[in-house]
């Protein structure tokens, strides 16, 4: 079996798709009222089934509704025993403790430096290399109301919307007024926007979003975001502490408060002990547990581990009972399954079309109406079903040549041109097979407006910050394109700049404790959670069935 | 890397390597061809050639030899962007091995990203930034190419640095951010916003259904 290119059974398919295309290049499929976007959504998206959820049995949320693959990492003993950590002998004493090389701790670590804090007080601690982060694959673009024709008022209404309007207000209000400032600080920096020659942004229309608001940098806006601010956490010379995840945090035995971490070296296997004021968390999102069984885009270590790290202290958490699936991963070559077919690719113009080569829904609904449409289409019969047996419907791209003219789609979307055509497909002559994939976590540890945690009572948890993806209540329960960098950028920057606010006011150095872990451990033994049950688990195992039943542990 | 294990067809080299027992530490990062962490090198079978690529992009060829290259050893130098001039001179100061290059392509053959690296170095040589900056803005910071680089030249963080000089002094920036950025801090929107935000969901329902789209339905 050729696994590159097309098969010649495909090839047919692909001719119906060509034929129907000079009579679909005038015409945009209607967009669906309210209520049929609801029936839809309530009948195909794995958010509505109830057979992927369960209520959860240990910790601050107890009883409530989440995913069966998050329940599970929280239903979790500890990677560490307690009483055999020495608290004594402190690694790292500092200030602000980041968790989390993306987007979002960056900003954090850049915004607690610009407000005053010496770069050597600070810590960046991340899994994986600093910068290796769902940050670094964003593509399509980053959303700020700056136009004349747009304002943050209608940014608002967007995001809410898109939301299910269970967003919380304060934290809508603080992402579209701050998203401007944003900008404005990446052009500080010399972050390369598509611009028009005399400097005004070129901005592109997002599913769900009422004015052309996507900022981007070609097609690969996530890159030129993680390059430009890691060059600078490093230019001002805030350390970084690479393959060292955070396996657990700190409290405070008096105060209660989060009083530092404890890193595990992943390449050594010897645990860190960091002690700090304050703490951000800032670990991203969960796309590696491939929930329903779904693939993602996610990068390779996004696996949940702040969930778990904020719910053992008392954060409470929300909407976690909601995914986004993105409606356009690849279906085909199996190389490239679930990887990112970006949102640019229909803002341009490519329509979304199935075996018989017609279109079923208007391309840019918000993204879970999209993803319940193309699953509905595939479940119905009428998707394509690919020679590794995964199925998917067509996303028109040589449409986008002949609406906007030859050359488009190496100009516009290079990075995706340069992924199918590794793989045997020119994306300007041919179109692609898409299918939906776990792309982002709605929800998470609820914050407030300064980036603080919050406990059940709506209190905040002292001594801890938490950013990005890793957070709810933002997104209500389904993000826009392109308000997710916002989110990470300015609920970092908040997060930075309250932290070291609170840095200052602290003049004692904080005591450490595991006491927290020590509670939650006797709840996982009351409720009978078998010892094998640990997290978090920082990296997916994928290893292969007959390697993982024969293996033999002796390092 | 010199022993022979058998994957299914049509895998990328990480997940055959996975599929095969590897588990990654190193080595592995985005899985989709941003992050440059999964360098590797490698000869494909009745080729004398040794190729390098990323092992998340590259699907794996029967026979083929390799080895995973998750480093490249190199220095960043530190700056402050803002206090730079956007010309030869400055980087002449941090990356004075350019001059070194002798234009022997290699980097260009090595580029993951199909880039045109040899042209890059030559357009900095001449000045011209902005060529520079735009030739190289896919860049993965891979370093891959610096590893086939006679003259030493440490490409990722040179290009970071042409790419910030440019975006940073050579682009205009741009008014309508700067206008919204006052309007916002001078309160402009505060009373549109509390009116929002004490609406209930259906009245925020209706203004959403309501609002019109820009270039819109035809
Ligand atoms: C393919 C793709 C395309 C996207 N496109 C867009 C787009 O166009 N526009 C948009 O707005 N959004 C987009 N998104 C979403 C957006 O990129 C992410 O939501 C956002 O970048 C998350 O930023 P973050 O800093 O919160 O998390 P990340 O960038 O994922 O960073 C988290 C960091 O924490 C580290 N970490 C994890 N666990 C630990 C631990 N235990 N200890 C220490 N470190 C840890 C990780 O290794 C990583 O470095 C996209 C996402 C993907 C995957
Ligand atoms: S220019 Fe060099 S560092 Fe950049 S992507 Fe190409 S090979 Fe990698
Ligand atoms: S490999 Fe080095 S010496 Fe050769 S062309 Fe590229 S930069 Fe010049
Ligand atoms: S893992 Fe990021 S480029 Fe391969």
């Amino acid at each position: 079996m050729n696994m590159e290119g097309y098969s010649p059974e495909m090839r047919k398919l692909i001719e119906i798709v060509e034929e129907t295309r000079p009579e679909r290049l005038r015409r945009k499929y209607r967009k669906f009222s309210l209520k049929e976007r609801k029936e839809l959504v309530s009948k195909w998206h794995p958010d509505y089934r109830s057979d992927t959820k369960r209520r959860l049995r240990i910790g601050p949320c107890r009883g409530e509704i989440v995913y069966s693959e998050i329940a599970d990492l929280l239903e979790a003993w500890p990677l560490i025993e307690p009483d055999s950590i020495d608290l004594s002998r402190i690694d790292y004493d500092v200030e602000i403790l980041v968790v989390g090389g993306g987007g979002a701790g960056a900003a954090a670590a850049l915004w607690a430096y610009y407000s005053g804090v010496k770069p050597e007080d600070i810590l960046l601690v991340t899994k994986l290399r600093f910068g290796d982060a769902n940050t670094v694959k964003a593509r399509t673009g980053i959303q700020a109301a700056d136009r004349a024709e747009d304002s943050p008022i209608l940014h608002y209404l967007d995001t809410m919307g898109g939301g299910h309007f269970v967003n919380k207000p304060e934290l809508v209000k603080a992402l579209v007024s701050d998203a401007p400032l944003i900008i404005k600080w990446l052009e500080d920096l010399g972050f390369i926007f598509d611009k028009t020659p005399s400097g005004d942004m070129i901005e592109y229309a997002g599913g769900g979003a009422c004015r052309r608001r996507l900022h981007c940098a070609r097609d690969c806006t996530g890159l030129e975001l993680m390059r430009v601010i890691k060059d600078e956490v490093i230019n001002v010379g805030i350390p970084v502490l690479e393959y060292s995840p955070a396996i657990e945090l700190l409290t405070d035995p008096e105060t209660s408060a989060v009083s530092g971490a404890i890193l595990l070296n992943l390449e050594t296997e010897e645990y860190l002990v960091v002690c700090a004021k304050v703490t951000i968390l800032a670990t991203g999102g969960c796309g590696r547990l491939h929930a329903v069984g779904f693939p993602t885009t996610n990068h390779y270590g996004a696996t949940a581990d702040g969930i778990v790290l904020g719910y053992r202290v008392g954060a409470k958490l929300r909407d976690m009972d909601t995914l986004q699936f993105h409606p356009t991963g690849a279906a085909w070559p199996e190389a490239i399954r679930g990887e990112l077919v970006p949102e640019k690719t229909r803002s341009l113009g490519g329509q979304l079309v199935n075996i018989k080569g017609e279109m079923f829904v208007y391309e840019l609904e918000p993204r879970d109406v999209v993803a319940s449409a193309i699953i509905r289409e595939c479940a119905e019969g009428r998707g394509v079903i690919t020679p590794t047996g995964a199925h998917g419907v067509w996303l028109d791209t040589p449409l986008i040549e002949e609406l906007r003219g030859s050359g488009t789609i190496k100009k516009e979307l290079p990075a995706l041109y340069r992924m199918f055509i590794r793989q045997g497909i020119d994306i300007t002559e041919d179109p692609i097979l898409v299918f939906p994939t776990l792309h982002y976590q709605n929800g998470g540890i609820e914050i407030d407006s300064y980036g603080r945690a919050l406990a059940p009572n709506g209190k905040p948890i002292p001594g801890l910050f938490v950013a990005g993806e890793v957070t709810g209540g933002v997104h209500g329960r389904n993000r826009l394109v392109g308000n997710s960098l916002a989110d990470i950028l300015v609920f970092g920057r908040r997060a930075g700049i309250n932290a070291a606010k609170v840095a200052v006011s602290i003049s004692s150095k904080p005591k450490l404790s595991l006491n927290h872990l020590k509670a939650y451990m006797e709840e996982l033994k009351r409720i009978g959670i078998p010892r094998t049950k640990r997290a978090p688990i920082l990296l997916p195992d994928y290893r292969g069935e007959k390697v993982l039943l024969r293996s033999v542990r002796v390092f | 890397m010199g022993k022979a294990y058998e994957v299914p067809e049509g895998l990328t080299i990480m997940k055959a390597l996975e599929y095969a027992g590897f588990r990654f530490i190193r080595g592995s990062g985005c899985r989709g061809g941003f992050c440059g962490a999964c360098g590797v090198i490698y000869r494909s079978p009745g080729e004398y050639k040794l190729r390098v690529g990323l092992a998340c992009q590259t699907t794996v060829k029967d026979g083929m030899h390799l080895a995973i290259l998750p480093y490249s050893p190199m220095v960043k130098p530190i700056y402050r962007i803002d206090k730079l001039k956007p010309d030869l001179g400055t980087i002449l100061k941090y990356f004075p091995e350019i001059v070194r290059c002798v234009s022997c392509n290699s980097c260009t053959k090595a580029c993951p990203q199909d880039l045109e690296v040899m042209e890059a170095i030559q357009a900095i040589r001449q000045n011209d930034i902005a060529r520079a900056a735009n030739l190289i803005f896919d860049c993965i910071m891979c370093g891959l190419c610096s590893t086939r680089c006679p003259a030493d030249i440490r490409h990722p963080y040179l290009f970071q640095l042409v790419r910030r000089l440019y975006g940073k002094h050579l682009l205009s920036r741009a008014r309508h951010v700067e206008l919204r950025v006052k309007e916002i801090v001078e309160g402009r929107w505060e009373a549109e916003f509390s009116k929002l935000m004490k609406m209930s969901v259906e009245e925020l329902r209706k203004l959403y259904t309501e609002r019109k789209i820009e270039g819109g339905e035809k």
